[in-house]
C-alpha cells in the first residue's frame, strides 16, 4: 500500500495545469477547496502527486490537504469511470424506493451496493445525499443529466442507454 | 495584569483572570474537572464533552475547556445531568476501544481507564460495530495502535500547533475517520522529526514508547525530577526508574521552561545511561592503536603536552575546537576563550551546527 | 408589456430533471417549422414541482395558462390547438388566469413574499427582477436610511432567520455591527443539505437577484467589506445563475466600490461547498471557508465576534435574505401584519412524500399543517392515509395525524417535538415504516457526523445501530430505553447542532408512534409492511401475468407457476431480497 511520495507530477502538462489553477487563486485567502475543486475538474481526479504539489504551493501540510480531501465526499483520489453515476437518497427518493434504485443499478453492473467503479472503468455509481429535486424522486444523475421518477426497470434502461452509447 | 473576576465554582467563591478559562479557573482553586482533549500547550478544542458544566443562565451545558470566565459566574461541575454524560461518553468511547489494559501499556497512566475508575463504569451497555487496524510500528521509536486512538486530535494538535512539523491528520470523517499520515505513509516517510511530542500528549495507549515497552507499570517505578543534559536550554525531565535503572523519560506540564515539550534526544536518548558500551573514564590510544584505560589526570596532561607540541610544530591554525551542545552557554564561553587566548586559534565550532 | 404571444418553460433543476430542455427544443423547432411569431423563454421553479414539465403560455386575447405535466410528444397538439386555433388544451391544463381549476387552490392558498419572483421573471435577467420593484429596497436602504436603522426595520419586521433556529434577524445584525475587526464578513448560507429540502435552490435559480439585493442591504446594515456564498456544489445551475447575477449587479454598480454613490463598498464570491451536510453549521462553514475540515467549533466566541479569519462575521440562510429587500421596500409594519405573535412573515416549505401535489409552498406563519398538507398539498397520493408528517429533515421531528391542526410556528413546533428547521416537510402514508423512517434519518446524520465530538460520532452510531436491529427483528426488550437514553445524551453533549439535533426523528417516532416500535421488538411485525425481515413476499394473483421475469432473477429458486399463469412464492424457502419485487412490471409482487 504505501508508496513513496514524489515531489512532483510527473507529466508536464499536469504540472502546467495546476500552476494555472493555483495561479488564479493566489490572491484569494484560504483558497484551497476551490483549487481542489479545479484541479479535480481538470484531471479527473486527485493524486497523490497533485495533493503534494498544491499542499507546496498553498503553503499547507500534505496531512492537512489529505485531511480536506478525504473530509469532503466530492473530492475523489482514485480515477473514476467514463459515466458517473449518482444515484439520489434524499428522504423523498428514499420513501420513494431509492435502495432498490441503488440495488438495481449496482446489480446490472456487477458492482457490490456499496457502488464504485467497473472493472471496465466505463461507470463509477455513487451514492449521494439529496439533490434538491425530490418532486421527481427517486432520482439519479448520470453525467450531470438527471433522470427522475425512477422505478428499477427504468433505470435499468436509462443504464443501458449509456452502455449501448459506445 | 488582566482584570481579576470573581466567580463561583460548585459554590466555592474563586477568583480569576479576565481570559481564562473555566477550567483554568477551576485547577488553580483545587476542583477538578474530568478532560480528555484537553492538554495545557495547545489550543483549547472542545471535543470530548467530558469537561461540560453548567453556567448559570447559559442554555446550553459548556465545555470548561474552552468558556471563559465573566464576572460573577455561577458554575455548576457536576449534577446528575452532567455525570450522565460523562459516563455515557466513556461508555461510548469504550464501546469501540479494546479493553485489553492487562497488557496495555498505557494502563496505570491512561486517561481513560482512570475515569472509567471514578465514574464506575465496567463496561459499555453499548455494542456494536468495532474497528480493527493494522498495529503501526514501522521505526524504532512510536508504536500506533489506532485500535486504541480516542480522536480527541491531541497529538495532531501538539504536532501542527508547538512541533510545527504537522505530520498527521484527520482522514475521513465520523465514526471512520482515524488520525494518520496522509496515504498511511509510515512516519519515517513524513516530515516526523520523532521528538514524541505525539506520545506525550497521548491519553490513552494508542501513541507508545517502543523504548520504554514491557519495562514496567508506572506505579512500580520511582520518578525523579532533574534537567535534560543534552543542551542548555535546561528543559526539566522526569526519569522513571526500576532497579536504579531509566525506563522511561517524559516532561511535566507544569514545570520548567519546557512545560511537558521535549526534543529527541531528551526524550528518547537515555538508553545510554546503561549502555554496556558506555564510556565511564578517559581512555588514552596508544602506539599500536589500541585505547587503553587511564586517570584524569593522565588524560588532561596527554591532551596539553600533544597540544602543545602541535602548536609549536605546525602554527596554532592547525588546532580545531568543536564545543558541545550539552554544555551550558557559560562553559561554550569559557571554551572558545581557551582556544583563542591559550590556543591562539579562530577555529572553534559548535556541534549545533553540524 | 409587449402584446407579443409568449411561451415560458420552467427550467430549474427540477423541470430540467423532468425534461424540460426537450420540451424546450421541441417547442422551438414546432415554432420554427410554423412560422408562429412567438417569444420563447424560460423561467424558474414555480412551485408546481409534482407537475413538470410546466410551460406557460400568454397570448393576446386569452388569458394566461399554465399546462403541466409537458413531455415532448404532446409539444405539437399543443401549440396546434393553443397557439393556432386559439383554444385552450383542456387536457393537460393546471391554471387558468382568473379562472378556477382543479390545482389552482395550490397557489391560490399561499402567501408568496420569498417566491414573489419564482417562476414569473427571467432569473437569468437582471431586467425582469428590476421591472419587479428589484433593488428598489438597496436604493432606499442606501440612500435613505442609516445602517442602524435598516437593523431596527428588520427588528421590528420581527423577520426570524430561516436556517432552522430561528434567531431574531435584527438581533443578530446589532451583534455584527457592534463588533469592532478590519474587516467583516456577510455570508448567506446556501449550503441546503437536508434531504427533501429544496426551497433555497428554488430561490437561488429562480430569483437569484433577490438574495443578493438582501446580503447587500445586510451587509450596509452591519458594515460588511466582504461577501461569501457558500453554496452547495449539487446545485451547479444556482451556482451558475448566481455568478450571472452577481456579475450583472456589478455592472449596474449595485456591487462593488461606493455603492449607487453612499460610500459603502462590498463585493461578493461564491464558494462551492464539497459535499459535507456539517458545513450548513456555522462555524463548520467558516473552517471549510477557510479552507480546513468542515469541523465545528465550540461557542462562544460567536462568529459575530470572532468569525471568519477571527473577523466579525454574519451568517444568513438564502430564504432569510431573500426576505429583506421586500421588508425595506414595504416597511416592517406591513412584514409583521403576517404571521403570528412570534413568527412573523412567511415561510417557504417544500412539499414531498407521499402527498398529492409537491412542490414550493410558502405559507403565512401559523397556517396549520393540515391546510399546509391538504389545503395546498391537495392530500395524499392514491387515495391512501395520511400518517405522518416529518418537518424540519434530519434536525425535525414527525407528526402524527393527531397534531395536524399545529400552526406552523416557532413556537408550535417545538412544543410539538419537531422544529421549524429548513422546511422540509415529507409526508408519509401507512406504507411508511416510522422506525425505518427513523433508521433513514440516522443514516444519514452518523454519515455526515464530521466526527469531532463523541456524543456525536459514536452515539449516533451506537443508535443507528439498536434502530437497525430493531428494523431486523432482533430487537430487545431494553432497546427503547437504550435509545432514549442515548438520544437525551447525545443531544445536550454534541458540540454542533448537527449532533444535537440529530436525536430528533428518534425521539419524536418513539413519542407518537411507540407502538411500531413494539410491534418490530414484541411481536416481530413491521405494521407497514416496509422491514424486509419482518415480513413475507406474496403475488397478487390477479394483476400476475405469469411472463416468467421473477422466476429466471429468484436466486432462492422459489417462486414457481406455468407460464401465462399467477406465479406463487414459496415464503418458507424466500430469502427476501427483494428481486421479484424490483423486476416485476406489473406491481404483482406485495408484502405483509
Amino acid at each position: 500500500m504505501v508508496t513513496k511520495t514524489k515531489a512532483e507530477p510527473e507529466q508536464a502538462s499536469e504540472r502546467a495545469r495546476l500552476d494555472k489553477i493555483i495561479n488564479k487563486y493566489r490572491k484569494q485567502k484560504g483558497a484551497l477547496i476551490p483549487i481542489l475543486q479545479e484541479a479535480q475538474d481538470s484531471l479527473g481526479y486527485l493524486s497523490e502527486e497533485s495533493l503534494f504539489y498544491i499542499a507546496k504551493a498553498t503553503k499547507r501540510t500534505l496531512a492537512q490537504v489529505y485531511g480536506v480531501t478525504t473530509f469532503f465526499t466530492q473530492f475523489r483520489l482514485e480515477p473514476i469511470g467514463e459515466h458517473l453515476v449518482r444515484i439520489c437518497h434524499g428522504t423523498a427518493c428514499h420513501v420513494g424506493g431509492a435502495e432498490d434504485i441503488d440495488a438495481t443499478v449496482c446489480g446490472h453492473l456487477g458492482l457490490s451496493e456499496e457502488g464504485g467503479t467497473t472493472d471496465d472503468m466505463e461507470f463509477t455509481v455513487d451514492k449521494v445525499v439529496c439533490v434538491g429535486a425530490c418532486s421527481l424522486a427517486p432520482i439519479m444523475i448520470v453525467d450531470g443529466v438527471a433522470h427522475g421518477r425512477l422505478n428499477a426497470d427504468r433505470a435499468r434502461k436509462v443504464i443501458k442507454g449509456y452502455q449501448k452509447e459506445k | 495584569m488582566p482584570e481579576e473576576l470573581r466567580v463561583t465554582i460548585d459554590g466555592k467563591r474563586c477568583s480569576g483572570r479576565r481570559g481564562q478559562t473555566i477550567l483554568e479557573v477551576a485547577e488553580e482553586n483545587g476542583i477538578w474537572i474530568p478532560t480528555l482533549c484537553y492538554d495545557p500547550r495547545m489550543a483549547p478544542y472542545g471535543a470530548c464533552r467530558l469537561c461540560l458544566v453548567e453556567v448559570e443562565g447559559a442554555r446550553a451545558l459548556m465545555p470548561a475547556c474552552h468558556a471563559e470566565i465573566t464576572p460573577d459566574m455561577v458554575v455548576r461541575t457536576e449534577n446528575k445531568r452532567i455525570n450522565s454524560i460523562r459516563r455515557t461518553v466513556i461508555e461510548l468511547l469504550l464501546s469501540d476501544h479494546p479493553v485489553d489494559c492487562m497488557t496495555c501499556e498505557s494502563a496505570g497512566s491512561c486517561r481513560l481507564q482512570d475515569l472509567a475508575y471514578n465514574y464506575g463504569v465496567k463496561e459499555s451497555s453499548f455494542k456494536g460495530e468495532t474497528h480493527s487496524y493494522h498495529l503501526l510500528d514501522d521505526n524504532p521509536l512510536i508504536e500506533r495502535d489506532l485500535d486504541k486512538c480516542i480522536l480527541c486530535g491531541r497529538c495532531v494538535r501538539i504536532c501542527e500547533e508547538v512541533v510545527g512539523a504537522g505530520v498527521y491528520g484527520f482522514v475521513a470523517r465520523g465514526f471512520d475517520s482515524i488520525v494518520s499520515t496522509p496515504y498511511d505513509h509510515p512516519l519515517e516517510e513524513s516530515p516526523c522529526l520523532f521528538c514524541g511530542q505525539c506520545v506525550s500528549t497521548c491519553p490513552v495507549g494508542a501513541l507508545t514508547s517502543k523504548l520504554s515497552k514491557g519495562k514496567g507499570r508506572p506505579w512500580e517505578l520511582k520518578q525523579t525530577d532533574t534537567v535534560c543534559p543534552y543542551c542548555g536550554v535546561g528543559c526539566t525531565l522526569t526519569l522513571w526508574t526500576r532497579d536504579n535503572e531509566v525506563v522511561n523519560v517524559t516532561a511535566p506540564v507544569d514545570k520548567g521552561v519546557n512545560r511537558g515539550n521535549l526534543c529527541i534526544k531528551g526524550r528518547f536518548g537515555w538508553q545510554y545511561i546503561s549502555s554496556s558500551e558506555r564510556l565511564k573514564y578517559p581512555m588514552i590510544r596508544g602506539k599500536d592503536g589500541k585505547l587503553r584505560k587511564a586517570t584524569w589526570e593522565k588524560a588532561i596532561s596527554t591532551v596539553a603536552e600533544r597540544l602543545t607540541e602541535i602548536v609549536k610544530e605546525n602554527g596554532p591554525d592547525a588546532v580545531c575546537g568543536l564545543a558541545s551542545a550539552r554544555c551550558t552557554n557559560e562553559e561554550n564561553y569559557l571554551f572558545q576563550k581557551f582556544m583563542r587566548a591559550v590556543v591562539g586559534t579562530n577555529n572553534v565550532d559548535h556541534c549545533a551546527r553540524l | 408589456m409587449s402584446k407579443k404571444t409568449r411561451v415560458v418553460v420552467g427550467l430549474a433543476t427540477c423541470g430540467i430533471a423532468a425534461g424540460g430542455v426537450s420540451v424546450m427544443d421541441e417547442l422551438r423547432r414546432e415554432i420554427k417549422k410554423r412560422k408562429l411569431n412567438v417569444e420563447l423563454a424560460e423561467t424558474g421553479c414555480i412551485g408546481y414541482c409534482f407537475a413538470e414539465v410546466l410551460v406557460e403560455v400568454e397570448k393576446a386575447g386569452m388569458p394566461k395558462v399554465t399546462y403541466g405535466d409537458i413531455t415532448t410528444k404532446d409539444v405539437p397538439e399543443l401549440v396546434e390547438t393553443h397557439l393556432v386555433q386559439r383554444k385552450i388544451w383542456r387536457e393537460k391544463v393546471l391554471l387558468i388566469e382568473g379562472r378556477k381549476t382543479a390545482e389552482a387552490d395550490f397557489l391560490k392558498r399561499q402567501k408568496r413574499i420569498v417566491l414573489r419572483n419564482c417562476g414569473l421573471i427571467d432569473p437569468e435577467s437582471m431586467r425582469d427582477y428590476m421591472k419587479k420593484g428589484g433593488y428598489e429596497g438597496l436604493k432606499k436602504a442606501l440612500t435613505k436610511m442609516a445602517p442602524e436603522e435598516v437593523r431596527a426595520e428588520v427588528l421590528a419586521a420581527g423577520l426570524r432567520g430561516r436556517g432552522g433556529a430561528g434567531f431574531p434577524t435584527g438581533q443578530k445584525w446589532d451583534f455584527c455591527a457592534r463588533a469592532e475587526g478590519a474587516d467583516k464578513y456577510i455570508v448567506c448560507n446556501a449550503d441546503e443539505g437536508d434531504p427533501g429540502a429544496f426551497m433555497d435552490r428554488s430561490v437561488l435559480e429562480g430569483d437569484p437577484h433577490a438574495v443578493i439585493e438582501g446580503m447587500i442591504i445586510g451587509g450596509y446594515a452591519i458594515g460588511a467589506t466582504h461577501g461569501y456564498i457558500y453554496c452547495r456544489a449539487e446545485y451547479p445551475l444556482a451556482v451558475k445563475r448566481l455568478r450571472l447575477a452577481i456579475r450583472e449587479a456589478t455592472r449596474k454598480r449595485f456591487l462593488g466600490k461606493n455603492i449607487l454613490g453612499s460610500g459603502y463598498s462590498l463585493d461578493i464570491i461564491v464558494k462551492e461547498g464539497a459535499g459535507a451536510f456539517v458545513c450548513g453549521e456555522e462555524t463548520a462553514m467558516m473552517a471549510s471557508i477557510e479552507g480546513s475540515r468542515g469541523m465545528p467549533l465550540p461557542r462562544p466566541p460567536f462568529p459575530a465576534n470572532k468569525g471568519i479569519w477571527g473577523m466579525p462575521t454574519n451568517i444568513n440562510n438564502v430564504e432569510t435574505f431573500a426576505n429583506v429587500p421586500w421588508i425595506i421596500r414595504n416597511g416592517a409594519r406591513k412584514y409583521a401584519a403576517i404571521g403570528t405573535g412570534g413568527s412573523k412573515g412567511t415561510k417557504v416549505f417544500c412539499l414531498t412524500g407521499k402527498v398529492r401535489r409537491g412542490g414550493l409552498a410558502e405559507v403565512a406563519m401559523g397556517t396549520t399543517l393540515r391546510d399546509v398538507i391538504f389545503g395546498v398539498g391537495g392530500g395524499i397520493k392514491e387515495g391512501r392515509n395520511f400518517k405522518a408528517v416529518q418537518i424540519g429533515g434530519p434536525s425535525g421531528g414527525c407528526l402524527p395525524a393527531a397534531l395536524l391542526d399545529t400552526p406552523v410556528d416557532y413556537d408550535s413546533l417545538p412544543a410539538a417535538g419537531a422544529i421549524m428547521g429548513s422546511g422540509g416537510m415529507v409526508i408519509v402514508d401507512d406504507t411508511t415504516c416510522m422506525v425505518d423512517l427513523a433508521k433513514y434519518f440516522l443514516t444519514f446524520t452518523q454519515m455526515e457526523s464530521c466526527g469531532k465530538c463523541i456524543p456525536c460520532r459514536v452515539g449516533t452510531k451506537r443508535m443507528l445501530e439498536v434502530l437497525i436491529r430493531i428494523c431486523e427483528g432482533r430487537g430487545v426488550p431494553g432497546d427503547i430505553g437504550l435509545l432514549e437514553r442515548l438520544a437525551y445524551d447525545v443531544k445536550d453533549a454534541s458540540l454542533c447542532a448537527l449532533g444535537g439535533t440529530a436525536p430528533n426523528p428518534v425521539l419524536t417516532t418513539l413519542r407518537y408512534f411507540k407502538d411500531e416500535y413494539k410491534a418490530h421488538i414484541f411481536d416481530k411485525k413491521c405494521p407497514a409492511g416496509l422491514c424486509v425481515d419482518l415480513v413475507t413476499f406474496h403475488i397478487e394473483p390477479d394483476k400476475c401475468t405469469g411472463c416468467g421475469v421473477c422466476v429466471r432473477n429468484c436466486p432462492s429458486d422459489s417462486i414457481t407457476g406455468e407460464k401465462k399463469e399467477p406465479h406463487v412464492i414459496d415464503i418458507e424457502t424466500c430469502i427476501r431480497c427483494r428481486e421479484c419485487l424490483r423486476r416485476c412490471r406489473f406491481d404483482a409482487v406485495y408484502t405483509v
